[in-house]
């Protein structure tokens, strides 16, 4: 895993998404007590590239070294 | 192999902004730089109001929300009284342009050794999406129902522009934060105003352009892109006043 | 006694002497003098001076200041302090300390140069927005000037508040023999900023304010109680009692003792402290007194007002009278002749 995902901060701006260059971002059905639907990462796609981290305003993301 | 990265310390509480709004990624990198510059601990906020004033539910700092505009006043006493701690003001365009554009202007024409961090939406979001001295021309706004007619209320002010061209300041720039790579440069224009403040060198200020998707009626995709098509054009991106090398 | 000196710099270089280590501030007949004493003070001791681009951002550098813990205060008139008003709630809701002095002016608007005392219910009810108080500290003399000044940084630090020096355009301009006071050690406040985060703040969107409001009343009600500040002679067998401050104040004792050596029953409060209003002087007052006489500068009659709430907190009927002199400072004459109005009862009272 490349990158831990706090999903509970994030409030469905897409901005990680639009920007993935391996689209390894997408949101479930489900939706949270905010009335958010969960930010899903697929680690296997993900390179740890840091884009999510950079553009997401909210914190949701760590990426591990 | 990625380099770690993580939220600064001192910010990592959640926040109330509009979900899209730039104000989160422009105060992650302003602490992730504070925390490069082993200055966290030793940093003083001067919150402006507007959706600025969030920020003080957010920072584990020493912080003061600053009466409206007001930020460069106080600041500059601040940094006056404390010279060694960081100090650094934190307003929208409608605190530091508008209401607040005799204190933001007034600090840099005396060269002031603090950082003024401005952030740029084109309204005054708190209070609805009114009108602001950056709206467009020909921007529907909530007080220029039928768009900004310049003609009578004046052209979008380029504060940076302004303050670099007729004062001597240390630092002025612009950045954005719609895309990855605007964003990496506009940390590396934080960091060199935070550095010029380190060394004494002046007035720094760095201008944001950011999106406002509640009070431009768009998603945050669509804001960002209303910034790279109609906002960098009229506002462009870069160093207005670069660092004396000494 | 000391020697001759201008009101104005004696309450500056009293400021500096009680550990003021930044001024902030813009020039404005007749508070002027302080800053340009200040201007070259300040940087002798080692304090910061700014004169800042106008009265607004004077205050919010005083703002800024206190939040790091330093003694700031800035000086003003008339339409100059009305523009600080914002700047003075703040500092109040901050729980900061910092000195304030008003060298009242006459008049509305950009009013006139004429000495007087026409800011008193705004000083004392608070101009800004909400239920605050500052402390108002009333000095009839130079010497008074000085040691208030000292008494109003220890008093905005005890209380954690802005506290006002409210003079008048006369005393900052003349000069008296005075007595300067001894250099106070200078303290930062452990309140103060220092970068690390020592107290824990909230963001206003997180306030209680149902449980500041207790607190805020609780504050008020300690000062009333224990702050209260006031000269005062021959009231116990007074017909009469007039009440007056600052140099109206000293007029009015003159007028008092004349009136006496006629053999007229008169008395004075003199209150030093205008908030808290010295209810407290009013209780030796004679029980059978005729009516109390606020002699004032201004128009309308501003501290007639807080006398007739005292007399009626102490259950008494006696008439308040009101002697507006309008601005500057009456004569003993003047006073005295009035007097001889209200015993004959062409004056009516007030209340």
């Amino acid at each position: 895993m490349k990158v831990k995902v706090d999903a509970i901060r994030c409030k469905q701006c897409e901005l990680c998404a639009a920007n993935c260059p391996k689209k390894a971002i997408a949101f479930s059905e489900e939706i949270n007590e905010f009335g958010y639907q969960t930010v899903v990462v697929d680690h296997e796609k993900c390179i740890g590239c840091g884009i999510c981290y950079t553009m997401c305003p909210d914190g949701v993301y760590e990426i591990l070294g | 192999m990625a380099k770690a990265r993580k939220i600064a310390e001192i910010a990592k509480k959640t926040s109330s902004f509009c979900p899209g709004c730039g104000h989160g990624v422009v105060i992650r990198l302003v602490t992730e730089c504070l925390e490069e510059l082993g200055q966290e601990n030793n940093v003083i906020f001067g919150i402006g109001v507007g959706c600025s004033s969030l920020l003080g539910g957010v920072l584990e700092t020493d912080r003061l929300h600053c009466l409206h505009g007001r930020a460069g006043a106080v600041c500059t006493s601040m940094k006056r009284v404390n010279p060694d701690n960081i100090v650094v003001s934190y307003q929208g365009d409608g605190d530091a342009y508008s209401i607040g554009i005799g204190e933001s202007t007034s600090a840099a024409y005396r060269n002031e050794n603090f950082t003024a961090i401005l952030v740029n939406n084109t309204n005054y979001g708190m209070t609805g999406g009114q009108m602001s001295n950056t709206t467009m021309p020909g921007q529907k706004t909530t007080t220029s129902p039928k768009g900004r007619d310049c003609s009578t209320t004046g052209n979008p002010i380029k504060f940076p522009e302004f303050v670099a061209s007729q004062f001597d300041i240390a630092y002025a720039a612009r950045g954005a934060v719609n895309t990855p790579a605007n964003v990496n440069k506009l940390k590396g224009y934080i960091k060199n105003a935070l550095e010029a403040q380190i060394n004494g060198e002046g007035y720094s200020v760095v201008e944001v352009l950011s999106g406002c998707p509640t009070n431009w009626g768009m998603s945050p995709l669509k804001a960002m892109d209303r910034i790279e098509k109609e906002l960098i054009p009229y506002y462009p991106l870069g160093e207005f006043k670069t660092r004396e090398v000494k | 006694m000391g020697d001759m000196i201008k009101g104005n710099e004696a309450i500056a270089e009293a400021a500096i002497r009680a550990g003021a280590r930044l001024y902030a501030g813009y020039p404005i007949t007749p508070s002027t003098e302080i800053m340009e004493y200040i201007s070259a003070r300040m940087p002798e001791v080692g304090g910061t001076f700014v004169q800042a681009e106008s009265e607004i951002a004077g205050i919010n550098m005083v703002v800024g200041g206190a939040a790091c813990g330093v003694r700031s205060f800035t000086a003003s008139s008339g339409p100059g302090m009305s523009l600080k008003q914002e700047g003075i709630t703040q500092l109040y809701d901050e729980e900061l300390a910092a000195v304030l002095i008003n060298v009242v002016r006459y008049g509305n608007g950009i009013g006139t140069l004429y000495s007087a005392q026409c800011d008193y219910l705004r000083e004392t009810r608070g101009g800004g927005n909400g239920d605050y108080r500052i402390m108002v500290l009333c000095p009839e003399s130079i010497q008074e000037a000085v040691d208030l000044t000292v008494l109003s940084f220890d008093l905005a630090e005890k209380y954690r508040m802005p506290v006002m020096l409210m003079t008048e355009g006369a005393l900052g301009q003349m000069m008296e023999p005075c007595d300067l006071p001894e250099f106070k050690e200078v303290k930062r406040q452990p309140w103060g900023f220092d970068g690390k985060y020592s107290y824990k703040k909230v963001g206003i969107f997180d306030r209680d304010s149902m449980k500041e409001a207790v607190l805020l009343n609780e504050k008020h009600n300690t000062i009333k109680a224990t702050e209260q500040r006031w000269e005062d002679g021959n009231v116990e067998d007074a017909d009469y009692v007039f009440v007056s401050f600052g140099l109206p104040g000293r007029s009015t004792k003159g007028a008092v003792e004349q009136l006496r050596a006629q053999g007229n029953k008169v008395g004075f409060i003199r209150p030093i402290t205008a908030w808290p209003f010295p209810e407290n002087a009013f209780e030796k007052v004679n029980p059978n007194v005729k009516g109390f006489i606020t002699v004032e500068a201004n128009a309308t009659g501003q501290m007639v007002d807080d006398v007739a709430l005292t007399v009626k907190k102490m259950k008494s009927s006696a008439p308040v009278y009101c002697l507006p002199y309008v601005y500057g400072v009456p004569a003993m004459k003047a006073i005295q002749a009035d007097f001889a109005k209200i015993a004959a009862g062409e004056i009516k009272e007030v209340y």
